[in-house]
């Protein structure tokens, strides 16, 4: 946790002693969300946290990643099962717990009244910082989102991007133990996305403990260390993104496409020619997907038997691959 | 950092929006007396009667209307305020929501916008005082006393009404409470007229409202005529909605932040 020190710059000067390494951050036993009416958006989940890692929850929409998130968050109360979150309960300390959480909601609800560095001031206020504190970690802040020169502007005519830089920034205003991000980057453009992203980098080499939510799995692949993966309510896998692609995938993946009068005149033949080809094969509306541990070889065996493809595609196994293998569903649908 | 404290970082963003238009408003707050007065009091007063004015007990009308114009105005600026920019707090910039994800709770987001009407609307009653001033109709310095209980009503329906917005889903609602429950306070509190005026079951309704008691105490006050005996039930009747208002807002706030 040596660069961690030095985490200055950005206000990011973490408190928490690293004897507690081996403890997680948190923890959730049979967590469950029921909702008034019965529907049941988290259903008995288990994971646990640790200090230091980007932690992240990859699923669907609806899959219940929100509604955990919240729970974490302590704006959702917890229905059923064990939470600790910072060793606290957030049944009765939500307001320590808050205290030592910065928040990244799915949906900005920045201080639209406000100007950019009232926005990170005034919410030093609401965590009770000094005043010099909070102006330094403003000026801080603002450099590392890189909107130092927006500080007087108004929220509103910001990007986006921008938008969500500052929601991050203000998220670290307390010099939080842990950072929970929502859907970070949902409905950015792919530049914004990649600064964003950066950032998030910056932040995780200086030693902070993140939750990170995507439907992404570029994101997720990117970001985090630790993944669980969740769908209708319950997590459906957990690892490292390599782990859970080499329990649940291939090494590589070999695409067919076929033109549409070769799919009509094979008809039913077209599985049993590339039957015995590959260890698996998924048949999605526009391609085939074979999954080998050589897709180069793959494909020449599919050559040989003289298989009318159209276009031919190798690549390495991605979570994606690993989502279709696990609910037999796209991710972004 | 205590819920007291907390409630002060609540009035303390809004005071931040408000320094910017502070000269705006309090130059309304300074214009809108003196308009209504003018026109109501020295109009319509100056066509009064000497034998009609006996029902307004022997003070010149524009004397009589200006404290309850006072009360009205105290119940009018506490529903704009907890009305649209308690929703827009709720659901459209969801300021409460970033609030909520720091040590600010409920009840100091609660006792901070009660806060923050508060002095609203003691500054605004402050310039309203100073305008019967001028108009020389306050009788003794106890009208001074018309600032704290101008506040009262204030906080009185800034309650109830955050309670209500806090129920809300859409502003559709907004238009039905101004309609029905502003406006007929408005008229039929005894601010225009008294209520001697109306059948014996009506003055029994008025009796029951909210507006009409802040008029009674806030007249009272500045025409130096509180009459011992019934004050205290006024007071009584606006402390008891205050506190129920003040409980409702905290349990539907709190409720439907959790949603």
């Amino acid at each position: 946790m040596g660069p961690m020190r030095n985490g200055a710059r950005i206000g990011l000067e973490c408190e928490t002693p690293m004897t507690n390494q081996q403890q997680s951050l948190v923890h959730a036993r049979a967590l469950t969300k029921r909702y008034a009416n019965s529907f049941t958006a988290v259903d008995g989940i288990d994971f646990d946290v640790r200090p230091g890692k980007a932690f992240g929850f990859l699923g669907p929409n609806g899959a219940g990643k929100t509604s955990t998130m919240r729970m974490i968050a302590c704006s959702s109360p917890v229905t059923e099962g064990t939470l600790s979150v910072i060793g606290m309960d957030p049944r009765t300390q939500a307001r320590e717990i808050k205290a030592k959480l910065g928040v990244v909601p799915q949906h900005d609800n920045l201080d639209t009244e406000l100007t950019v560095r009232e926005n990170l001031e005034m919410y030093a206020r609401y965590f009770d910082i000094p005043r010099d504190v909070a102006n330094r970690r403003t000026a801080e802040l603002l450099e590392f989102v890189q909107l130092d020169e927006r500080a007087k502007d108004q929220v509103e005519p910001l990007s986006g991007g921008m938008k969500r830089r500052l929601t991050i920034a203000r998220a670290l205003i307390n010099d939080p133990e842990l950072v929970i991000l929502d859907e970070p980057t949902t409905g950015l453009d792919p530049q914004a996305r990649h600064l964003l992203w950066e950032r998030l980098y910056q932040l995780k080499r200086r030693g902070a403990t993140l939750i990170i939510t995507t439907h992404y799995m570029d994101e997720a692949e990117q970001l985090c260390d630790h993944l669980v993966v969740m769908d209708k309510a319950k997590i459906v896998a957990e690892g490292s993104p390599r782990q859970l692609i080499d329990q649940h995938s291939t090494k590589e993946v070999l695409e067919l496409r076929f033109t549409d009068a070769v799919r009509e005149d094979l008809n039913g033949q077209l599985n049993g020619q590339l039957d015995g080809l590959a260890d698996r094969i998924e048949e999605l509306p526009d391609r085939h997907l074979l999954y080998t541990e050589n897709g180069e070889r793959t494909l020449e065996q599919v050559n040989l038997r003289k298989i009318p493809v159209e276009s031919a595609l190798v690549r390495r196994s991605s979570m994606e691959d690993v989502f279709l293998r696990l609910t037999g569903r796209s991710l972004v649908e | 950092m205590t819920v007291l404290a907390a409630s002060g970082r609540v009035w303390q963003r809004n005071w931040l929006v408000y320094k910017r238009l502070w000269h705006r408003s309090l130059a309304f707050g300074f214009l809108q007396p003196v308009l209504f007065l003018t026109a109501m009091g020295i109009g319509i007063g100056a066509l009064l009667t000497p034998a009609s004015l006996e029902a307004f007990g022997g003070v010149e009308f524009i004397d009589w209307l200006g404290p309850g114009l006072l009360a009205a105005m105290a119940m009018q600026t506490a529903t704009f305020e907890s009305t649209y920019p308690i929703m827009n707090k709720i659901m459209w910039g969801r300021n409460y929501e970033a609030m909520l994800s720091t040590p600010v709770g409920i009840r100091s987001i609660v006792g901070g916008e009660l806060a923050w009407g508060a002095f609203r609307i003691g500054t605004l009653a402050t310039i309203f005082l100073v305008v019967l001033a001028l108009f020389g109709i306050p009788r003794s310095p106890m009208a001074i006393l018309a600032i704290p209980v101008a506040v009262l009503v204030g906080v009185a329906f800034s309650a109830c009404l955050i309670a209500f917005t806090a129920t809300q889903k859409n502003d559709v609602g907004f238009s039905a409470i101004f309609r029905f429950v502003i406006n007929p306070l408005f008229l039929f509190s005894g601010t225009f007229f008294p209520l001697t005026q109306l059948p014996d079951e009506l003055q029994a309704v008025a009796w029951a409202t909210p507006l009409f008691h802040g008029v009674e105490l806030i007249r009272g006050a500045i025409l130096d005529q509180l009459d011992p005996l019934t004050a205290p039930l006024h007071l009584g009747y606006l402390l008891l909605m205050f506190g129920i208002g003040a409980w409702l807002a905290e349990r539907n706030l709190a409720r439907r932040m959790a949603d």
